[in-house]
């Protein structure tokens, strides 16, 4: 694949034939407990065969993966042939929100969904065309190497540990609650014994080998993650429409869904909260108009998520392990094409268990639902019944806005709502658990390599022996991991949200300075600290002050119009403190006095702030865009600091200009402006 | 087994693996080649999405095509462009002889 002269290593020649056995093998194993479901086996003995089979496997591969070599443990040896990173990338990047939550979002969202789907595959664009090639060539073990290398050492490290723990940090934690969910759900044990079986899968798989024992767990879970996937939604899509190819078939889906919508309207009824009344149309508001806002909110989550995917640093660091800046690019082609098989699958989940619901469901006597909507009327993590139904006029008939579905149910409840064995349901478990387990996986290597390579070893002691060096690593592994655990275990399924949070956090810190540090040769080290540094504290910032403070925010931001309005949710808010409350009716009773915020010019520069109520709280929104977007401001911040700075600042050095001419030329090696910052 | 060949030697005395007018007419090319593919970055990304409710009148197999785009055709064109990027870019190295050996 390669096409150098290398000795092949036999490893490596063998890959396929390791994998093809693997699929083989997990293949048997889903008839043999069809069999066994035949044969009239329990669905709890089966859920926990699912379950156990597959977390033993990828701890055995962790074991035998195990490593005392620093370059093994960090960037699995560099001989990740360009295919096989593409998947464990592919698994690295689907997490439990992509393989469980994604599908459901489109449910409840339409069109306005896809900005996911879109957003989180065209960035892999910008990780290959601007940063991969250049980051391999490189040739270091992590992401804030680079931004010691490249903008002079430890500030620029300091500030690139910070950016990647904040992100990877609220990222792993969701994951970590998505792998309690699962397990609970398929082994029926207490949330807390869920999350903290799931440390263990993480741990067992990562500890001992590091990257290159990620790596290959990764591959074998994206096979399973992606055939658990692909299944249902064909099962599904032959029982629908007769043809076996749901990316293809789901149009009819569509066009009988709207229909459906029309005459659900025509009817006097409305959806239910969250779920948009036009699936397929284009940035509609609640009354089907086109909406300014709602265009404007698609565009700017799109470039969040795309920025963002080209700023993870578990992502990033996945192209360090390829043997060469060839392989490394092709091997983002590859990363795409194989999330790319899961993304297009999502919409038709979609908008079959739409059509099933709409059709066969609404206007249907309550008492006479069918059977798996009562399976699924069981209290979820989140404090609602992961299928809610409201009778809202007691008339004993199920109403459009009267079935109140969680998104999460939408892909786990597939397989029952096609009317498919447990096997199926099984299969799925398994499924989202390989999407937990190795998104989880990369963020805690990512963020325990942050802190035991770039804190410890390059901060702390530059002498320390290899041996005490992957001592820290696996302790840190372990500390990070517990402390995710026990973040998970305590905030639950409340802090999902900050996912999103990351995408923009990462933007904002990381991307522009990756960028210019290899396309703009006058950046300067005083500039791309400051860029990082702006970038992160202006989006962190306005992220928590919207979220968590938004009357305050839209005193400060907003009109007088706006401020009365944010003031009026807040006191009718029930979740709001007192004091809050108080002070939001004194706002309204002095409605008078009250006027525009100190700010509010730049508030409504493009439109006007705004607040909505989300999440049991007031969110301010800076021109109308939901703070899930709140990159939009961050990232062209941060260029525009980096590159003013460096006009200001003493041009970088000739070593400097050395080493950027040296990382964009694939052949020769790296002449590093500062010897200290060499591996090895 | 060192990871960065030229760690030993001082700064800035090793040779550049190719002379400077090389390197330069090869990252020049390179950079017209990043900006051709930010270019369908943009325009499958965002520009044809501006359209996306007058396509949402036209119907294949059902699909509104503005909603197709957004759920298949920019995919489609993000995977086929990137290995077509990954062919084009070895095909730079290659001319300029900056390929790894």
């Amino acid at each position: 694949m390669s096409g150098t002269a290398k000795p092949r290593d036999p490893f490596i020649a063998a890959l396929g034939k390791i994998y093809a056995g693997y699929t083989g093998g997990f293949a048997l194993f889903v008839v043999f407990i069809a069999i066994l479901e035949q044969l009239g086996v329990p669905n709890r003995i089966l859920g926990y065969l699912f379950v156990f089979l597959t977390i033993g496997v990828y701890a055995y591969i962790g074991i035998i993966s195990r490593t005392a070599q620093v370059a093994e443990y960090y960037v699995a040896g560099r001989r990740v042939p360009a295919l096989y990173n593409g998947m464990a990338t592919g698994s690295d990047w689907m997490s439990a929100a992509s393989f469980i939550g994604m599908a459901g979002s489109l449910y409840a969202l339409g069109y306005g969904g896809l900005a996911f789907i879109l957003g989180w595959t065209g960035g892999y664009m910008l990780v290959a065309i601007l940063l991969a090639p250049y980051l391999r060539k490189f040739g270091q073990y992590t992401v804030p190497d680079f931004l010691g290398a490249r903008y002079g050492g430890n500030v620029a490290r300091a500030i690139g540990v910070t950016v990647l723990i904040t992100a990877s940090f609220v990222y792993v934690v969701a994951q970590i609650v998505g792998v309690g969910i699962i397990t609970q759900r398929f082994l029926d044990v207490s949330f807390a014994l869920a999350v903290f079986l799931g440390l263990a899968g993480i741990l067992v798989c990562s500890m001992l080998g590091g990257m290159r024992a990620v790596t290959w767990t990764q591959v074998a879970q994206y096979i399973v993650l992606i055939i658990a996937y692909l299944i249902p939604a064909i099962l599904m899509s032959a029982k629908v429409t007769g043809v076996p190819v749901p990316q293809l078939m789901y149009g009819f889906a569509l066009e009988r869904i709207e229909e459906l919508e029309a005459a659900f309207r025509a009817a006097g009824q409305t959806p239910p909260p969250g779920v948009v009344g036009w699936h397929s149309a284009a940035f509609v508001g609640a009354n089907g108009q086109f909406s300014m806002n709602a265009a404007v909110n698609f565009f700017a989550l799109v470039f969040c998520l795309m920025v963002g995917t080209a700023a993870l640093p578990h992502i990033l660091m996945r192209y360090f392990t390829t043997p060469s800046v060839r392989e490394a690019r092709q091997s983002v082609a590859w990363s795409l094409f194989f999330i790319f098989l899961l993304y297009f699958t999502a919409p038709a989940y979609a908008a079959f268990a739409k059509l099933e619901i709409y059709q066969n469901l609404i206007g249907q006597p309550i008492a006479a639902l069918p059977e798996w909507v009562r399976n699924w009327q069981i209290v979820s993590p989140y404090g609602v019944p992961w299928i809610n139904i409201v009778d809202a006029n007691n008339d004993g008939i199920l109403q459009w806005n009267e079935f109140r579905i969680h998104p999460d149910v939408v892909v786990l409840a597939t397989p029952e709502i096609a009317g498919l064995p447990y096997v199926i349901a099984g299969l799925v478990a398994a499924g989202g658990l390989a999407a937990a387990l190795s998104t989880a996986d990369g963020l805690l290597l990512a963020l325990a390599n942050a802190l035991s390579h770039d804190v410890y070893y390059k901060m702390i002691d530059r002498n320390a022996p290899t041996k005490r060096r992957l001592i820290i690593a696996r302790t840190l592994l372990i500390l990070v991991a517990i402390l995710a655990a026990w973040t998970a275990g305590n905030m639950g399924a409340d802090i999902l949200f900050l996912v999103a949070w990351a995408f923009s956090i990462a933007a904002a810190g990381l991307f522009a300075a990756l960028v210019m540090g290899v396309w703009y040769s006058k950046t300067t080290n005083a500039g791309a600290c400051w860029g990082m540094a702006v970038g992160y504290l202006v989006t962190f910032g306005y992220l928590i002050w919207s979220e968590f403070f938004g009357l305050s925010f839209v005193e400060t931001f907003g009109t007088r119009e706006a401020i009365l309005n944010a003031a009026r949710q807040a006191a009718a808010l029930p979740q709001a403190s007192a004091e809050l409350r108080a002070y939001a009716q004194g706002l309204i009773g002095n409605a008078a006095a009250v006027q525009d915020g100190p700010l509010s010019w730049f508030g409504s520069l493009i439109m006007t702030t705004d607040s909505v109520v989300a999440r049991g709280r007031v969110v301010a929104r800076l021109w109308g865009i939901n703070n899930i977007s709140g990159g939009i401001l961050g990232v062209p911040l941060s260029f525009l600091t980096i590159w003013l700075v460096s006009q200001f600042t003493r041009a970088p050095s000739q070593a400097m200009q050395d080493f950027i001419h040296d990382i964009r030329i694939p052949r020769g090696g790296v002449r590093l402006a500062d010897r200290r910052e060499a591996v090895e | 087994m060192p990871l960065v060949e030229d760690t030993r030697t001082p700064q800035g005395t090793s040779p550049p693996a190719v002379d400077r007018a090389t390197a330069h007419a090869y990252w020049k090319k390179t950079s017209a080649l990043m900006w051709t593919v930010l270019a369908v970055w943009a325009c499958a990304g965002f520009l044809v999405h501006l359209f996306a409710p007058s396509l949402n009148g036209v119907r294949i197999l059902g699909f509104p095509l503005g909603f197709y785009m957004a759920a298949q055709g920019s995919l489609i064109v993000f995977v086929v462009g990137l290995f077509w990027f990954a062919r084009r870019q070895n095909r730079i190295d290659e001319e300029f002889g900056v390929q790894e050996e």
